[in-house]
């Protein structure tokens, strides 16, 4: 690889570095101000491709009509988040913490469908940029126009916000916020209209980012996800809220991607071995080492005060006796279901994969809800277990039943090595690093064919002969669910778990009084773990296979989703969560054409309607609390 | 307080509201029922057309009379494009909507956990349009059959005329998952065999969905071959188009492509669309024999538009089903695979058998090369390749397969 092939690749990373800065500059901007973790962020940047698509090929064929539908588009799409804060966030800034999730979560789902109801499902590939068509000789290679133009925008939108937020009262108003924004409303400042016009501004750069691209790739429809896992990178390796730190991180992430083309194909210790592979992960990489070495990000600065808008709940308590006797109701009604089951075969099945769904959800609620940490990466120890379970039959001859003992095991290892990184951070950052050690179990599983059988997973893995039978497995499933279940909310109800909580609400008394906070937490996470993995083995049999989606971030999503749908705030809310999510899932998906836009609606109504999660507001409404 | 159970029950009350909405559908003459699962939502550019194609099959055969005296009906449903759901909704077809047997299939892994569902349960599996070879060879199984040419054939028919390029120096790039990687595997093994004196200089194997197309481009053109074989497809195919044509990529270079020539693929490329690339595909333009011509028209009449390669995929599978169920004159599964093994029917494409060594079909695919005409992306020169000369050997076949 000759010395002017590197410069090239610099400047190709340069380009992309550009467009990453952009998506992130938005969705760290909408962070620091208002605390939401906007998933629809990708979205905003899908719609502005979408958007500039239609007005590039109506006004674009000159350079002027070019350059205004691009800011046109950006501009529709700032509208679009602009009403997606009034009509729906607006309303749900007192919910619990990270309960805005699910609402964005839901705004992905439905910007998904109607754009593909809107503009069809086939690629849309756009002009190219009028006056920008050809390329430049750089050093014997030609280097695309429009791309040096990218390469400038990026420094240019940096200096542009750096102008607004030291030079204009907005921006003195932004940055006090991300500090401070309680004591900004304190001070008589409209906190609603800098709430909106942040989120609008933060679309605005979002679709910008994806305007942009439309010269370089064509609108689709897979592009919302791709670039909101981009973004989420860049802002926390960053620094949650800096600029530059975005700026800075882009760039970094950027250049180590195109380097790793640049090397392609190596042999490393008499392995050959095409560096383009690491691409798949590279980000993660770098995102977990910055996160271990510097717990705030590049340029990011320790917590800033972070007053949770939600009232704080009284601690958990066992349950009266007209629960547990509704709970006895339950559980009759479960075991007596293979009865009815013959008469609906489907029902078993089903209730199979919710009871999967309910452990799966009770676990993370654990460490999240009584355990203050975040995990955006839950899905690893599922996969660990479900993967665990697999290899030892697979490759071990192992029977199904010592398989699936040893899942926990194997979930917990994982747990142990990674919980010990992650619960020395805190808030997002922890929340972040607990998905990119998830990105980097899921590439190893998706890349290293001989053993997990890469892409294409483990095929083959059924139950025993003694449990084929459906009914059988349901049995298994139940009681190994309830068993979790229990022993979960035994844990938490127990001084352990109190001492648990003590360290979420406040880590310097619980050190105070002598509860060694890094270890509650980490023996929290090392359980929750564990009980994940038993999941994922269940899971793993009784579907007979299992592929690398069992570790994605989408599984790790779905169970953010059932326990804030739930309630985080009560011990039943996982189940609740879990149970609704995968019922209306399965309801959804076979009644409606559209059914990721009807999903969507489904989670906005349940949100809007029960802004505790469906079991915190149900408790609510028989329960007078004591604050 | 706590309430750790009560939360359970409205989720039982909606279990058992789902079961009650669900009536059951007895008909006169019991129709044949075929569940039929697809990732229609993850990839609707091609399964849009796809489930048009099926649509007008189903019309077809119905209005004919059946199958035998039997209407055939379709339960269809998504699998979300993930395989615990597919294997969910399999389960929920074979229990609960009683299906006779089951069809499709897009993704790779989803259609390999559908594969070893229908052995574990008995059910009979036709695969539509996945591409993996393990589907017949190494997770091949007796209950399930696979229509479309498979990776291994139709990176093999490109090989004979890769060889007369006379090209030594070959580039790679690939999706990074078992479609990219085992086309690539196929495709190198072969042209050695076919040119030994061929050397592969660069391999570049970005994530699925995910292209950095600047620096691939360049790093492959670094890399200096005298020919490119590609595996990449979708949007990140456009990317890597554009980036070539802008940074001479494919200037005096030979390019070999996988599945470039399907409508699904090329028609995004417009006016940037690649002049000369050896390629996979359909060129339903200029294919006049009288099988396509039918179903050209009959196409177009029913939905103004032309049809897209999922369309023949999905129209020929209804087709074959019911070319096979006729045959076994009977939805029992040992009947079914006992009348598809060695069946022969007719598809757009002409006659195609279903293999009884392996149960793929012989349907084959245009090859061509790529050209630009009134701003659009087309094939010319192209040539239909049967399917049928493109297998390894009957002895490896067996050596790959499990026994039954």
């Amino acid at each position: 690889m000759s010395p002017d092939a590197f410069a090239v690749q610099f400047l190709n990373g340069l380009a992309s570095a550009s467009t990453l800065f952009l998506i992130a500059v938005g969705l760290s901007l909408i962070f620091g101000v208002t605390r939401i973790v906007n998933f629809a962020h990708g979205s905003f940047y899908m719609l502005g491709i979408f958007v500039a698509y239609s007005l590039v090929t109506r006004i674009g064929d000159s350079p002027f009509g070019f350059w205004v539908s691009m800011l046109l588009a950006a501009l529709v799409v700032a509208i679009v988040g602009l009403l997606v804060e009034l009509v729906l966030l607006r309303r749900i800034y007192q919910a619990p913490e990270l309960f805005q999730l699910l609402a964005t979560f839901a705004v992905v789902l439905i910007v998904r469908d109607a754009t593909l109801a809107i503009w069809g499902p086939e690629d849309l590939l756009g002009p190219r940029a009028p006056g920008l068509k050809g390329s430049v000789d750089i050093l014997g290679r030609q280097f695309p126009t429009y791309d040096l133009v990218l390469i400038c925008i990026g420094p240019a939108v940096l200096a542009a916000l750096w102008f607004v937020l030291t030079r204009t009262r907005f921006g003195v108003l932004i940055r006090a916020a991300t500090q401070d924004r309680d004591m900004v409303g304190a001070l008589g400042v409209n906190q609603a209209w800098l709430f909106s016009g942040v989120f609008a501004l933060g679309a605005f750069l979002a679709a910008l980012g994806g305007a942009l691209q439309l010269p370089r790739e064509p609108a689709n429809l897979g592009i919302d996800l791709v670039a909101i896992g981009e973004a989420f990178v860049v802002v926390v390796v960053g620094g949650m809220g800096s600029i530059p730190g975005a700026f800075l991180a882009a760039f970094i992430i950027a250049e180590i991607k195109a380097m790793c083309f640049a090397i392609g194909q190596t042999t490393l210790f008499g392995v050959s071995f095409s560096f383009s592979k690491l691409t798949l992960v590279v980000e993660f990489l770098v995102m977990a080492a910055v996160l271990i070495w510097r717990p705030w990000g590049l340029m990011g600065r320790p917590g800033a005060a972070t007053r949770n808008a939600a009232e704080i709940e009284v601690p958990l308590k066992p349950a009266d006796a007209r629960t547990r006797k509704l709970g006895w109701v339950v559980l009759i009604a479960l075991v007596l279901l293979p009865l009815v089951g013959t008469a609906f075969p489907y029902t078993i099945v089903l209730s199979i994969d919710i009871l999967v769904a309910v452990l799966f959800a009770t676990s993370l609620h654990f460490i999240m809800g009584p355990g203050g940490m975040h995990s955006f990466g839950h899905a690893a120890y599922f996969g660990l277990g479900a993967y665990g379970a697999g290899l030892l039959v697979k490759q071990l001859g192992w029977p199904m039943e010592g398989a699936l003992a040893a899942a926990p095991v194997a979930a917990a290892v994982g747990a142990l090595i990674f919980g010990w990184f992650c619960v020395r951070l805190s808030g997002v950052y922890l929340a972040m690093l607990t998905l990119a050690f998830a990105q980097i179990v899921w590439s190893i599983a998706f890349q290293w064919d001989e053993l997990t059988g890469g892409s294409n997973g483990i095929v083959g893995l059924w139950p025993a002969e003694w449990l084929s039978e459906k009914w059988a497995y349901y049995y298994l499933t139940l009681t190994l669910t309830v068993a979790g279940v229990l022993l979960l909310w035994r844990v938490l109800l127990a001084p352990f778990g109190y001492a648990l909580r003590a360290g979420r609400d406040s880590p310097l008394r619980a050190d105070a009084i002598g509860i060694d906070v890094f270890h509650t937490q980490w023996m929290g996470f090392v359980l929750a773990g564990a009980v994940c993995g038993v999941a994922g083995g269940l899971f793993a049999f009784s579907k007979g296979s299992i592929a690398p989606e069992a570790i994605s971030v989408g599984r790790s999503i779905d169970g953010l989703v059932m326990v804030l749908l739930g309630g985080i705030q009560t011990l039943s809310g996982p189940v609740v969560g879990a149970a609704l999510f995968t019922w209306l899932q399965d309801l959804i998906a076979r009644e409606f054409q559209y059914w990721r836009a009807a999903l969507g609606f489904t989670i906005l109504v349940l949100v809007l309607a029960f802004p505790l999660g469906v079991a915190g507001s149900i408790k609510r409404l028989f329960v007078k609390e004591v604050a | 307080m706590i309430k750790p159970f009560p939360a359970l029950f409205p989720a039982v009350c909606a279990l058992a509201l789902s079961i009650g909405l669900i009536g059951s559908a007895a008909g006169q003459a019991k129709p044949i029922r075929i569940g039929e699962i697809n990732s229609y939502k993850a990839q609707p550019a091609f399964l849009d057309p796809y489930k048009k194609g099926m649509d007008l099959a189903v019309e077809e055969v119905n209005a004919a009379g059946g199958i035998n005296g039997r209407k055939i009906e379709m339960v269809i449903r998504d699998d979300g494009g993930n395989p615990g759901d597919a294997v969910r909704v399999a389960e929920e077809l074979v229990s609960r909507e009683k299906v006779d047997l089951l069809a499709g299939g897009f993704l790779s892994h989803i259609g390999l956990a559908l594969t070893d569902f229908s052995k574990q349960k008995k059910v009979f599996f036709m695969a539509s349009e996945p591409l993996t070879d393990k589907i017949v060879w190494q997770n091949g199984n007796k209950y399930t059959f696979r229509l479309r040419a498979s990776t291994y054939m139709q990176a093999a028919m490109l090989v004979p005329e890769a060889a007369k390029m006379k090209k030594k120096r070959w580039a790679m790039v690939y999706p990074n998952y078992e479609y990219g990687q085992s086309a690539v595997a196929t495709f190198k093994e072969q042209l050695k065999k076919a040119q030994p004196d061929v050397e592969f200089v660069g391999e570049q194997a970005p994530p699925l969905g995910r292209i950095d197309a600047g620096p691939v481009v360049q790093a492959l053109a670094d890399s200096k071959p005298d020919a490119i074989f590609n595996v990449l497809f979708g949007a990140d195919l456009a990317r890597f188009v554009r980036e070539g044509n802008t940074r001479g990529l494919f200037k005096g270079r030979e390019v070999v492509s996988l599945l470039t020539g399907e409508p699904e693929y090329i028609d995004p490329l417009k006016d940037e669309t690649p002049e000369g690339w050896l390629v996979t595909g359909y060129p339903w333009y200029g294919i006049d024999t009288p099988e396509h011509k039918s179903f050209f028209i009959a196409y177009h009449k029913k939905y103004s538009d032309y049809p897209r390669l999922g369309s023949v995929v999905g129209y020929t599978t209804i087709k074959a089903l019911a070319a096979g169920l006729k045959k076994a004159n009977s939805t029992d599964t040992e009947k079914m695979i006992t009348a598809f093994r060695g069946l022969a029917f007719e598809s757009p494409f002409g006659k195609v058998t279903f293999r009884a060594q392996d149960h793929q079909s012989t349907m084959g695919a245009y090859v061509g090369r790529t050209t630009l005409r009134g701003g659009k992306g087309e094939m010319k020169d192209y040539k239909y390749y049967d399917g049928a000369k493109y297998f390894p050997s009957d002895d490896e076949v067996r050596k790959m397969r499990p026994a039954n």
